[in-house]
């Protein structure tokens, strides 16, 4: 069948087949080349093989709860809003979630996702307990940091291609509201929002979002966004007994593809105006909902149409501390001088990491996402050679459009994932669209 | 409607799993009841951990008629709501073939079911309350020459629910015939299905717990089948023979 990631493209023929248990999945992985997938909202061709895509939305159970260290154990292919709509009534929320609650637990360890708490908490795979896993013979091993250290850190921000993860233990950290206190700071340019995001260090979360078509003096024009998980003395008397009311929100369908993409200049500086009066207006601290302060895109169904039949490219990159604020200056200046603005622009600070392929770096990523045209594909590129410039790297879970060599030339750590994936056998039992593209 | 509990029976199947998962998160503890009913366990953890309520899991074999009477009175309680997704399509070429097959897929889908049903409806009518789902077929509307055992024993299960209704209706329980028209589950994996006239387990799930609720009395899961089953139905006999629907 045709697939692609969330971004709709690219777009290829896969054969597909949707195990429903560990027999049925060591067949498959016996055959080679195969990739699991989940919901696939990876943006690019992480989740997909032409030969051999594995779709593991069947393994979808929960095993086992833990309220006394908050460990949760599932199978891979349990969602993420499952797991909240599940476990925040009884005051539970997960450690790192992304910006999008329709993933899978086992795509949040083939990413490493992070959230906006990373540079406090660091990446998904922190709250990582153990991990099952499928490697090429076919055998099931439990992975943890003490038992098979190597194949746990191998496993994490592998995008799949270091075996297939089929259970995961990770942990959730009480909370007892499902409310967040959102504090929001508007910066007039982009010092300002990385001063505003470095005072601001000890905020449990934090991110920007930059208008990207503001330029001159206004360049990095941005909103900075900060939230705590609120406390139940925090909200009114009357609205305590319902603290942890999960309800979530309508989605409002996008039901159209249009024929080209409503992204372009004009709308984006529109959509940026709107937005940034709006959130100027409001009182600078509320609090606000779960769903809303972690999930905003999640309130339009199949947002993704938005961009038009060609579908769009993600393009998210860090940069190490110290070269940040230039490279960031360079990333906007560029985008800006195109006006071919990205719909949405974020900025988040993240720790350092310690970890074997994961992406996140001590420093600050920037995400914008793009028509996927030949113009912005280009203009992609040129990004890509300030990243590089920069000693920066690339997020593989959105990535659809890099050249193995900048691969390459972004993160050392490829070799030594390249000889894992050789010497374990996995080179020739796991591969996606983007490893071939990627050739790892 | 309380929060009562819901049994389920036939519940290793993908409609019956649905079901379940869709009135525990209702809040309604869960008595899941299968053939087998120790690999039952990983669907007891799932939905019991989900939806924060309680799951029981039962031996029930469909065919074994002779223990349904006990299976019932077995029960921890007696349940409030009870679904019978219990069913067999079978290899239609194989039950022209072979007889002992054919009469396996009437069994499964009628004498099993009606008869488990009948146990269950005894003793709502003497509580005098509860609500009976019997998860039928539209393959039982008419004979068709690709699926007519299946059809001939899904025919029987709608007309004794439709009895059941009758007989039940002024006692305080209800009964409901649920009409899925195709489903994509495990038992029509690989099957060619119109989408348009295709369904999900979730979809179905849904639907049965809107009609517990709202108390109806034949649901036809995607409303476009009354009308197709409707058309089929009115092509007369001596046209409907000759033609390969």
């Amino acid at each position: 069948m045709m697939l692609s990631g969330w971004g709709r493209f690219p777009r290829q023929a896969c054969a597909v087949a949707r195990p429903r248990d560990e027999d049925e999945l060591r067949a498959l992985v016996a055959r080679g080349g195969a990739i699991a997938r989940g919901n696939g909202r990876s943006y690019g061709d992480s989740a997909m093989s032409q030969a051999n895509t594995v779709d593991m939305t069947a393994f979808d159970r929960m095993i086992a709860f833990d309220p006394q260290s908050g460990q949760l154990v599932v199978e891979a292919g349990v969602l993420l809003a499952d797991v909240i709509t599940s476990f925040l009534p009884r005051g539970w929320f997960p450690a790192v979630v992304p910006g999008t609650k329709h993933v899978t637990i086992g795509g949040m360890v083939a990413a490493d996702v992070h959230g906006k708490n990373h540079h406090g908490e660091g990446s998904f795979g922190n709250f990582v307990d153990w991990l099952d896993v499928m490697g090429a013979d076919g055998i099931v091993r439990r992975a943890s940091r003490d038992a098979k250290p190597e194949l746990f850190a191998w496993t994490i921000g592998s995008m799949g291609l270091g075996g297939v993860v089929l259970r995961v233990a990770f942990r959730l950290r009480p909370v007892e509201t499902a409310l967040v206190r959102q504090t929001t700071i508007p910066c007039p340019d982009l010092n300002a929002a990385i001063d505003s995001i470095e005072a601001h260090q000890c905020a449990t979360y934090s991110v920007a979002w930059i208008d990207c078509l503001a330029s001159g003096a206004a360049l990095g024009r941005s909103l900075v966004m900060l939230g705590e998980h609120a406390a139940r003395a925090e909200l009114p008397v009357g609205d305590r007994h319902h603290a942890l009311n999960v309800a979530a929100r309508r989605q409002l369908p996008f039901p159209v593809d249009p024929p080209a993409s409503l992204v372009n200049g004009l709308s984006v500086r529109a959509f940026n105006a709107l937005y940034f009066r709006v959130h100027s207006r409001k009182a600078p601290t509320r609090l606000v909902d779960w769903d809303g302060f972690f999930f905003p895109l999640d309130a339009v169904r199949d947002w993704n149409r938005l961009y038009g039949r060609k579908g769009f490219a993600q393009f998210q990159c860090a940069l190490p501390l110290a070269a940040a604020r230039t490279g960031l200056r360079q990333l906007l200046e560029v985008i800006s001088a195109a006006g071919s603005g990205s719909f949405l622009a974020v900025l988040k600070r993240f720790a350092p990491q310690e970890s074997r392929f994961s992406f996140p770096m001590e420093g600050f990523t920037l995400a914008l996402d793009f028509p996927a045209t030949a113009r912005s594909l280009a203009l992609m590129s040129r990004l890509d050679d300030i990243v590089l410039a920069h000693g920066g790297r690339f997020y593989l879970a959105k990535d659809s459009r890099m050249t193995a060599a900048t691969l390459a030339a972004s993160d050392d750590r490829v070799v030594a994932f390249r000889r894992m994936r050789q010497e374990s056998g996995n080179a020739a039992a796991f591969a996606s669209a983007q490893s071939e593209r990627l050739e790892l | 409607m309380s929060d009562g509990p819901v049994l389920i029976l036939g519940a290793r199947s993908d409609i019956g799993l649905a079901v379940a998962h869709r009135f525990a998160a209702a809040g309604h503890p869960i008595q899941l009841a299968a053939r087998v009913a120790a690999t039952l366990e990983r669907d007891r953890t799932d939905i019991a951990l989900r939806h924060d309520v309680a799951v029981t899991v039962h031996e029930f074999d469909a065919l074994a008629t002779e223990s349904h009477a006990a299976f019932v009175d077995a029960l921890p309680e007696l349940p409030e709501v009870a679904v019978c997704a219990v069913g067999r399509l079978g290899e239609e070429t194989e039950s022209e073939r072979d007889v002992t097959a054919a009469v396996l897929v009437m069994r499964s889908n009628y004498e099993g079911p009606a008869s488990v049903m009948g146990e269950l409806a005894n003793r709502f009518e003497s509580r005098g309350s509860g609500t009976l789902i019997g998860i039928s077929s539209v393959a039982g509307e008419r004979g068709r020459a690709t699926n007519y055992v299946y059809g001939s024993a899904k025919a029987g299960f709608t007309a004794f629910l439709s009895g059941l209704r009758n007989r039940l209706a002024g006692k305080g329980v209800h009964v409901i015939t649920v009409l899925p028209g195709f489903v994509a589950t495990r038992m029509t994996a690989g099957m060619d299905l119109p989408q348009a006239l295709t369904t999900s387990p979730a979809e179905v799930a849904q639907r049965i717990f809107a009609a517990t609720r709202h108390r109806r009395d034949i649901v036809y899961v995607k409303p476009v089948w009354r009308l197709v089953m409707l058309g089929i139905r009115l092509i007369p006999e001596s046209i409907f023979k000759k033609t390969s629907i």
